[in-house]
């Protein structure tokens, strides 16, 4: 057994079980294509590291994982520059908001509620989705007819357009702004590069194709991940470098080999699994608001001291 | 004041002194380092007297306590079908660890007045002032602090976990868990006769990070930004370099 010390979370876990659990949310994000920072951070509450900790060290975890997955996709030339940096734009605004309200939640003592119900919420939106839509597809793919991309009427019709040459879209920049935005608040509030409402609406509401939809969700992520890791370092010193480390350490190595195993593996296969764990995750959080905790009372740091 | 309180002492301490206690501990000092996992102390001390030993029954209560800080505690309460936090109450101050051990049964070691006066088991030793009006069962706040610490380790009352010898030499030994929080401890140890306090000494145990983890803890307060940089540095280091290890891995 090997514990090591979190000087920031202030509690002593154990090594192996850190990279244990980076290395497992690794190959997750790997064959999906995700950061995997939805699972990351409930788990991290499950083996006791404060919540604002777990969250804010979550944003920087997934600045390496990214960063290591973003690189495979530049060398296939599968990054929208341009369409990632106006889901940047957004992106960056919408963290700064994001750690605006998560502290003024904290104050109020609500910020667990804020999380869990973000999670619930998205998680539960997303992942159903996910779902239907994949089962379409399997359905569809067996009758030997291609689905159909949709066309959002409403959304070539506002101002502001822009040619995104490497998607081959031509359309404002008004919906990927918003997209980055609320993303950037996720990323701030739970913790998590927002991969999983990212890599959706990119493919359903601006109707990206597929190929380059992970790689410049990923490039984007780097960066609003980035500046939330620093919001909430600058705003409340809660970002354990030591526990990042070892989640780094493990992640980095199991995404390879979840790449490897997601190559191998067809489309809609992949999303149908990817939206059950997501509803998964999304049931155990609903459940734990709606039965009654075996302890009503918490403890927390009082606040405006 | 404090004038005042010295002179009460005075007047005060030679009936006390027939007995007192002296003290030892294995270390005074506890260094939180990368691979900290708790820490036992061991305090050992004697009974000095000049006087031939006295009657009544000789208690001995060791208490460490960690720093105080206030507390936010809150109640959840079904609201909209989900479980929120409602209610509440700031705890004006709480120590984060707080051990007692004494010689033999509570009640036998120590009297409700010295206890009040002395500020020693654990629900005395946290201090609740001021309740909002609208939370009318103050109290099952800190009763809810006191059960929560208790169930981390943090809070313990080992009764009977001070052996006594020939009512001169007495030793316990007080667990401190993994996630200690850093600063002074106060360790006092409390000489009873029927219960009332005869003599008492106070020390302090210094309970600090060191090395990597003192590092690590000044740089995110006095320097967070540089604290942010070199933790996005890292992140991208690692993550750039498993990805360059692993395809070399792969290529050859």
């Amino acid at each position: 057994m090997m514990y090591i010390y979190l000087p920031i979370a202030e509690v002593s876990v154990n090594a192996i079980l850190l990279l244990g659990l980076g290395g497992l949310v690794g190959v997750l994000s790997g064959m999906f294509g995700v950061g995997g920072g939805f699972l990351m951070t409930p788990l991290l509450f499950f083996i006791g590291i404060p919540p604002a900790v777990a969250v804010a060290t979550g944003a920087n975890q997934i600045v390496a994982s990214s960063f290591s997955a973003v690189l495979a996709h530049f060398r296939r030339r599968a990054v929208d520059l341009r369409m990632g940096t106006v889901l940047l734009l957004g992106g960056l605004l919408g963290a700064a908001l994001g750690v605006m309200l998560f502290n003024y939640l904290k104050e109020l003592g609500q910020v667990d509620l804020l999380v869990t119900l973000f999670y619930v919420v998205f998680l539960g939106i997303v992942g159903a989705m996910m779902f239907v839509e994949s089962l379409r597809a399997i359905r569809s793919s067996r009758r030997g007819s291609a689905p159909a991309r949709k066309k959002h009427t409403w959304i070539q019709k506002l101002p502001l357009k822009m040619r995104f040459r490497t998607s081959g879209l031509y359309i404002s920049v008004i919906p990927p702004a918003l997209v980055g935005l609320a993303v950037g608040v996720l990323a701030a509030i739970m913790g998590v590069g927002g991969g999983f409402i990212m890599v959706p609406a990119m493919i359903y509401l601006l109707g990206m194709p597929t190929k380059v939809v992970v790689g410049t969700s990923l490039f984007q992520i780097i960066f609003v991940a980035g500046f939330a890791t620093m919001l909430h370092a600058v705003s409340s010193g809660i970002v354990d470098v030591v526990l990042a480390v070892l989640l780094i350490v493990g992640g980095v190595v199991g995404a390879q080999f979840g790449t490897v195993i997601g190559n191998r593996m067809k489309a809609e296969q992949l999303r149908i699994l990817l939206a059950i764990l997501v509803l998964a995750v999304c049931f155990k959080l609903g459940l734990d608001l709606l039965i009654r905790p075996a302890e009503l009372y918490s403890i927390g740091a009082a606040e405006g001291m | 004041m404090r004038f005042l309180a010295l002179i009460l002492a005075l007047l005060v301490a030679p009936p006390l002194g027939a007995e007192e206690v002296v003290l030892g501990l294995s270390k005074d000092r506890i260094a939180i380092n990368t691979t900290f996992d708790g820490s036992d102390i061991l305090l050992f001390g004697a009974i000095k007297r000049e006087t031939p030993i006295p009657e009544g029954e000789l208690g001995v209560v060791v208490a460490v306590a960690g720093p105080s800080e206030p507390l936010d505690v809150r109640r959840k309460e079904r609201r909209f079908g989900i479980w929120v936090n409602v209610d509440a109450v700031e705890v004006d101050s709480a120590p984060s660890f707080y051990a007692v051990a004494t010689s033999g049964a509570w009640s036998e070691v120590l009297s409700e007045v010295e206890d009040l006066r002395h500020k020693i088991s654990i629900p005395r030793a946290i201090r609740s002032v001021g309740a909002p009006s609208a939370v009318k069962d103050a109290q099952s706040f800190t009763d809810a602090v006191i059960r929560i610490r208790k169930a981390q380790g943090a809070y313990k009352i080992n009764e009977g976990a001070v052996e006594l010898s020939e009512q001169t030499l007495f030793q316990t030994s007080i667990r401190l868990p993994a996630n200690l929080t850093e600063g002074a401890y106060t360790t006092r140890i409390f000489l009873t006769r029927k219960g009332q306090v005869v003599s008492h000494y106070d020390t302090v145990i210094d309970v600090g990070k060191v090395g990597m983890e003192r590092w690590l803890f000044d740089l995110s307060r006095v320097d967070p930004i540089l604290y942010g940089f070199m933790s996005l540095a890292i992140a991208i280091a690692a993550g750039w370099g498993a990805s360059v290890a692993f395809r070399a891995l792969r290529a050859g």
